[in-house]
């Protein structure tokens, strides 16, 4: 692996997000101040539980947040360019283009009623001028690309007439089709059974090695995460609170709820019969207001200052950031259950 | 690099199946049919000029001359009706078509825009309801003037709300959908979300309401003819007819006789083409590949 020089500016760069539903009194904020970067070709994951704003975040990058929410950055740049003061049709050009994404069930995100090629040419008409024969055959090529079983039938058939796996393959070809610079894949496995996971991740990697775009994973799923993200930014109630390379967030979590995430998943591997520990309660919910730590009443580790200040997300370590007052303690195994021993 | 096979593949299914066609869809569009041809083919079939006056032969029953009978100016009923159709169906046909085209095009901004756009707009439909269709179109033909024109315009007004309501109803179901979400993520414009990603899901219902719509139509048309507001005389229109008979009933029950069951054929005709489509069009009934 060569080392590549460090890019002078990111591709994607999104400084203090922040989505909100309603107004004034009523206003329930439901992303609060989010900041991502993600480099060419890199991988970055945004992990977290349903309803923690991970797939707002990732609607907010394409300005389609919905109807009665509104959503405002400090910075929101693709490869430079600033987004923030784009109108409709300008986000237009960029989405599917620059960004494209991929959602997490294809079988409510293809329209039933056209064919998968129609919907493939819809996107090359769109933003690539192609038309008519040159359209279909780039179509049948892209299916070929995500390995699609005798694409040059399938192109004609429509989503009902396929299985999961090939659904999602061909939203991926959709998706993939005005050759994007990031592709945001929300939850693209979530919806498949676990063999077909493996396949659409293993996919997913090999498309995004061979086009060299960068992706934006969000995902609840660890176990995808650790294996092809590059850095993971763990999201809890509409904020991150920790961010770091994959291999330093599996082994020295600085946050306790990303521990606790940990906890959650069973390691096959492992010959250790580790019960599996549930996170108690329950998140809070969008608009609850919670003074301090908005994780401190599930936090096995809460002490007095959590209840009154919220944590910054600050530096813990090389490339590391966690949002913790106690991130060191947690980092060196306070708390844990082997600590217990 | 391993190949990465799918492991469910279902076969494809072959194009182009056939649903069973409906009886009600059959015997209807056999009607509709024979009416329409009689219509076309009326200059060829009429035995008399619809406004040739047999003075000498007038109000009479069915006869080996005037198949039909005749009114009281002694045309013959049988020709009248074989051109009356024509205004009839012309005006029916254009007046669903036109509502059927704006309905659709009001439903689907009101449903897509939604706010301040669907409440105006829908304000104006629940205008447009609140008045029974024969009432509304009646006033309308006031203000316009009587006349094919005018029917046409007041019957597709009156009408509109039926194909705005469904169009409206599944934009709305649809704009939030994710397919919708997905298109849009991938560039695509409003216009375009419209025509290609809601407009397809409407078809089959706007193809029951346009079936349900025409027989009222029919009998709007007739309506405001009787009324002496559709075609005017002497040209003969269904409606038209029927009123010329209405005065000389107990002299001769032909004249009206044969407009009602012509209305009541042409009417019949079209509700089981609607019946017929509504099954065939039915989600739950249909097979596969629908």
């Amino acid at each position: 692996m060569s080392v590549q020089p460090a890019s002078a500016q990111p591709l994607l760069e999104v400084r203090d997000l922040r989505v909100s539903f309603g107004e004034g009194e009523s206003e329930r904020v439901a992303v609060h101040g989010v900041s991502l970067t993600v480099r060419e070709g890199e991988t970055v994951a945004l992990v977290g539980e349903s309803g923690c704003g991970k797939s707002l975040t990732s609607l907010a990058l394409l300005k389609l947040t919905p109807g009665g929410s509104s959503a405002t950055a400090d910075v929101l740049s693709l490869d430079g360019d600033d987004l923030t003061g784009l109108d409709e049709d300008q986000m237009s050009n960029i989405r599917g283009k620059r960004i494209a994404m991929v959602f997490q069930n294809p079988m409510s995100a293809l329209n039933p009623v056209l064919t998968i090629g129609h919907q493939i040419t819809e996107v090359l008409r769109r933003h690539m001028g192609l038309r008519g024969k040159a359209a279909r055959a780039r179509a049948v090529e892209m299916l070929e690309l995500v390995e699609m079983p005798d694409p040059a039938s399938r192109v004609n058939q429509y989503p009902h007439q396929m299985s999961g796996g090939m659904r999602q393959r061909a939203m991926i070809a959709v998706a993939l089709s005005a050759g994007p610079d990031l592709l945001i894949a929300d939850e693209p496995t979530t919806a498949l059974d676990v063999t077909l996971q493996a396949q659409v991740m293993d996919l997913l990697q090999r498309l995004q090695k061979e086009l060299g775009m960068a992706v934006l994973l969000i995902s609840h799923d660890l176990g995808v995460v650790a294996e092809v993200a590059d850095e993971v930014n763990v999201m809890y109630a509409g904020r991150i609170v920790e961010r770091a390379d994959a291999r330093t967030l599996f082994r020295e979590p600085a946050h306790p709820y990303t521990r606790a995430l940990l906890q959650t998943v069973r390691d096959l591997e492992s010959a250790d019969t580790v019960d599996l520990a549930p996170i108690p309660g329950a998140p809070p919910a969008l608009g609850q207001v919670i003074p301090g730590c908005s994780f401190a009443p599930r936090c096995p580790l809460v002490f007095d200052r959590c209840h009154v200040e919220s944590p910054p997300l600050r530096t813990v370590g090389p490339n590391h950031e966690a949002a913790c007052h106690i991130a060191e303690e947690v980092m060196s195994g306070k708390g844990s259950p082997d600590d217990r021993v | 690099m391993a190949a990465i096979q799918a492991l469910d593949v279902p076969a494809a299914t072959p194009k182009g199946q056939r649903v069973p066609l409906d009886r009600r869809l059959l015997v209807g569009g056999v009607g509709l049919a024979i009416i329409v041809l009689a219509a076309l083919a009326a200059p060829l079939i009429a035995p008399f000029n619809p406004i040739e006056q047999h003075l000498d032969a007038r109000l009479q029953g069915p006869s080996g001359t005037y198949l039909l009978g005749t009114d009281n100016l002694g045309r013959d009923t049988l020709s009248r009706l074989l051109y009356g159709l024509r205004p009839s169906l012309i005006s029916g046909l254009a007046a669903v078509a036109l509502a059927a085209v704006s309905g659709t095009v009001v439903g689907m901004l009101a449903g897509y825009f939604g706010r301040w756009a669907d409440a105006v707009l829908s304000r104006l439909l629940d205008l447009l309801i609140a008045w029974p269709t024969i009432f509304l179109a009646l006033a309308l033909v006031l203000v316009i003037g009587p006349g094919q024109f005018g029917v046409v315009l007041a019957i597709a007004l009156a009408e509109l709300p039926i194909f705005a309501r469904v169009m409206r109803a599944i934009t709305l179901s649809n704009v939030r959908g994710e397919h919708v979400e997905a298109a849009r993520s991938m560039g695509a414009s409003a216009p375009r979300i419209m025509v290609r990603h809601i407009f397809p899901f409407a078809l089959s219902p706007l193809l029951v309401q346009f079936a349900i719509a025409a027989p009222l139509a029919v009998v709007a048309e007739a309506s405001l003819g009787y009324l002496g507001l559709g075609t005017q005389p002497p040209a003969p229109s269904l409606g038209g007819i029927l009123s010329d008979a209405e005065l000389y009933l107990s002299q001769t029950y032909s004249a009206a006789v044969f407009p009602i069951l012509t209305i009541a054929l042409l009417v019949l005709s079209l509700t089981l083409i609607a019946d017929g489509l509504q099954k065939m069009l039915d989600p739950r009934g249909a097979p596969v590949g629908l």
